[in-house]
């Protein structure tokens, strides 16, 4: 804002600079606010439904009465949304593109012109979504995962269009995040700043593009599927028809070998967001950087090889039920590995409950029943059980909520003073975070009850089976739903906090947290092109608390000598050649 | 007190052509997508039930007849490469040879589409039977794939024509029509036998 007097003569204008931009950090944002509209959507959705499933026949108010075909198109549009429009922008579209050239130290990504295209389609999939609820027939109501036969003949799903279009927009997503992946990956690898070498990286850059990796790698072959569905349900072929020399598993393979890897180009940036977080309000160095990233790795390339126990139950053969059961509990080493990391990191530092240190710990805390619950689904045995109870639902919300929502809170916090210059305010982020997660558990542990006893995920209304409409039953859906109302009343906070800190909230100076990485640098917000001075690094990422310096902090691109010589014999942070 | 920092980091280049990384990721990603579709037609051929596969009345994939659009896709590949060298040396020599490998490229996607019209016309469509149905889907994606090679390998050829033309694009260009060459043996190997 101190610009050139040149500055206003240049000015783009809005349109060019905010709707047709190809600076990283505009595209990060749009990716970022896009993801969080999608969400209201979304969780607008998840409200309407759980009255439903609560209060059963009661007209639900801002909606109406809900219908059988409206439960399931609901049940479909918030799964689709809230992993499809809403962890994947705001955790990859979002933070990858902000993040990445700011933290390694480039003016933006390689490709800019791709960068644009990829949001551009990005929104465009979007409206095709949004678009699908009002066609005839409505909004497809055959589940997240698509599974034909329902998905493939519309004398089935009843939704002819919805179907279509429902298949066009998850493929445009899909290239929107192939194009970005493909900068992600490559500026990653060709415009680090000078001095920063491999294992200077951040975590939070390692797991993003580990998971554009996983991406790239894990999503052709749903496309393949995707075109196949297409053509039984517009051609008419079978691909998908038993009837006609077609099999409809094959869907679940195609799908499941990307769905799979997809859970965890998800968690992987989740995990990489809770990593800075954690270390800079820890003040300590993070434990065992290297670990985190052979970890990040081995988890990337197991999670290739375990997805078919999403279909235990889908007539598989039992040996290889029990190789996938394996590959599943393996997989679960890795990632414990990375949260026993976490947890070293936090052991004997001087941590500070910030906003932004609140969700982190909160997203290791919620995460660790996620994955514990998991280890039941990923057993065969008792997965043939559990298979489409609510309990695989308060299980995928174990993990997916505090991936989606409390590692994005965590990032949004945490970044929010680099992203507009100002900071947030603590208080009313401290309110939502612990309203938002005690009604959070509130919601989903009733849910893993009913699971356990029966429910199953896909009804619409319970007083058909009178096993399951005992009143005691019914108290703790309607529990799970009032908790869930709390939950969403507690993002109004979030929401007036962010809006009214956009305009009111203190300025921020460029490093107000004592951060050690690059895009402290950088002024907040940073200009286009993003560093007065291009920098160059000069260690490891995570020099906090060194026992020679006076300041418990060590920026990368502080020189050894600038401002607190290293003592004589004192240890140099990253060995040479390391 | 400069002994103890070592030597200063030296500035970062390219390992790798930004135009060459970000295509070989997109190519990654492309192999990706055609293993999953044949790997599909393997398994519900392994699994298809008698009589469902192919109809006894639709005709047998002309396998001799593509093997010579298999050979001429290939040699436009080996051309490329040719021209690859002799660019490197002199771009303008260059021209003549990516024109050769376009022109091999356009008869490949040509005569595919003639062999198109012949099975049509024969009986096999895409909704006549599952052979019908994946034969029409991969041979046509790899069609469609090859008709955006070719627009790219001509762009290329016009701007090496008119002196404009960045080794960088040329590089992405081959890259991608490397690709298309090399899975279509794959392709027809499993597909027309």
């Amino acid at each position: 804002m101190t610009g050139h007097p040149h500055d206003a003569a240049r000015d783009p204008g809005f349109v060019k600079k905010y709707l047709w931009s190809t600076d990283h950090k505009t595209i990060g944002l749009q990716y970022m606010l896009t993801g969080m509209a999608m969400a209201l959507i979304g969780a607008f959705a998840a409200y309407v439904f759980r009255m439903q499933a609560a209060f059963p026949g009661a007209s639900v108010p801002l909606f109406g009465p809900v219908e059988a075909a409206d439960y399931n198109y609901l049940v479909t549009m918030h799964g689709t949304i809230m992993i499809f429009w809403v962890a994947m922008p705001v955790l990859l579209g979002g933070f990858g593109n902000y993040l990445i050239p700011l933290m390694l130290g480039c003016d933006d990504m390689v490709f800019p012109r791709v960068n644009r295209l990829s949001y551009q389609i990005f929104f465009l999939s979007s409206v095709v979504l949004v678009a699908s609820f009002f066609v005839p027939g409505g909004a497809f109501g055959g589940a997240w995962t698509a599974y034909p036969p329902l998905s493939a003949n519309s004398a089935y799903s009843m939704t002819p269009f919805g179907s279509t279009l429902w298949l066009l927009a998850v493929a445009l997503e899909f290239v929107a995040f192939l194009l970005g992946g493909i900068n992600f990956i490559t500026t990653t690898m060709n415009s680090r700043a000078p001095g920063m070498k491999m294992f200077d990286i951040p975590i939070i850059i390692w797991t993003i593009v580990i998971a554009a990796v996983l991406f790239m790698g894990s999503v052709g072959p749903l496309v393949a599927g995707a075109v196949m569905l297409l053509f039984d349900q517009v051609v008419g072929t079978g691909f998908y028809d038993p009837a006609r020399g077609g099999d409809p598993v094959l869907w679940q393979h195609l799908f499941w070998f990307f769905g799979h890897p997809e859970v965890y180009v998800l968690l992987l940036p989740a995990m990489g967001i809770v990593a800075e977080v954690m270390v800079v309000f820890a003040r300590k160095k993070l434990f065992a950087y290297r670990t985190i990233v052979y970890s990040a790795v081995a988890t990337g390339i197991i999670s290739f090889f375990v997805w078919a126990h999403h279909q235990f139950v889908a007539g598989i053969d039992p040996r290889m039920a029990s190789l996938f059961s394996l590959t599943t509990l393996i997989i679960s080493i890795p990632v414990a590995e990375m949260f026993f990391v976490y947890i070293a990191t936090l052991y004997g530092g001087s941590i500070r409950f910030t906003t932004p240190m609140l969700w982190a710990l909160g997203f290791v805390a919620e995460f660790l029943l996620g994955g514990v619950t998991g280890i039941f689904l990923g057993s065969a045995g008792s997965d043939i059980y559990f298979h489409d109870t609510y309990f695989v639902v308060a299980h995928f919300h174990y993990t997916f909520f505090p991936i989606a929502f409390m590692a994005a809170f965590a990032g949004i916090t945490f970044w929010f003073p680099k992203m507009f210059g100002r900071m947030m305010n603590e208080t009313w982020g401290k309110v939502h975070f612990w309203g938002t997660v005690i009604a959070f558990n509130i919601c989903f542990i009733p849910l893993f009850i009913t699971g356990t006893a029966g429910d199953h995920r896909r009804v619409f209304d319970y007083s058909m089976f009178a096993e399951l409409a005992t009143p005691e039953m019914q108290s703790l859906r309607i529990l799970a739903t009032r908790a869930l109302l709390v939950t969403l009343a507690f993002q109004v906070v979030f929401v007036i906090n962010f809006v009214y800190s956009l305009f009111r909230g203190t300025v921020a100076e460029a490093n107000p947290w004592k951060a050690n990485t690059l895009e402290w640098l950088a002024p907040s917000p940073p200009p286009h092109g993003n560093f007065a001075a291009m920098p160059v690094v000069y260690r490891g990422p995570y020099e906090y608390n060194v026992p020679s310096r006076a300041l418990d902090y060590w920026p990368q691109y502080e020189p050894a000598d600038a401002t607190d010589p290293v003592a004589p014999g004192a240890r140099l942070p990253l060995p040479q050649g390391a | 007190m400069e002994a103890t920092l070592g030597p200063l980091p030296a500035r970062r280049r390219e390992v790798v052509p930004n135009s060459v990384l970000g295509m070989l990721l997109f190519v990654a990603a492309e192999v990706m997508f055609f293993a999953g579709l044949i790997s599909a037609f393997t398994i519900t051929r392994a699994g298809a039930k008698p009589g469902t596969w192919r109809l006894p009345s639709e005709p047998v994939l002309p396998a001799a007849a593509t093997a010579f659009n298999t050979a001429a896709l290939v040699a436009s590949g080996l051309l490329l490469v040719w021209a690859n060298r002799q660019y490197r040396r002199n771009p303008a020599s260059a021209t003549r040879t990516v024109l050769l490998a376009w022109m091999l490229g356009a008869i490949f996607v040509v005569l595919q589409g003639r062999e198109w019209i012949g099975l049509l016309s024969q009986g096999l469509t895409i909704r006549s039977s599952t052979l019908g149905s994946f034969f029409y889907v991969i041979v046509g994606a790899h069609g469609l794939h090859a008709v955006g090679a070719l627009i790219g390998l001509g762009v290329a050829w016009w701007r090496l024509r008119n002196g404009t033309l960045s080794p960088g694009f040329l590089l992405g260009a081959q890259t991608f029509w490397y690709f298309v060459v090399g899975v279509w043996p794959v392709i027809y190997g499993r597909v027309y036998f």
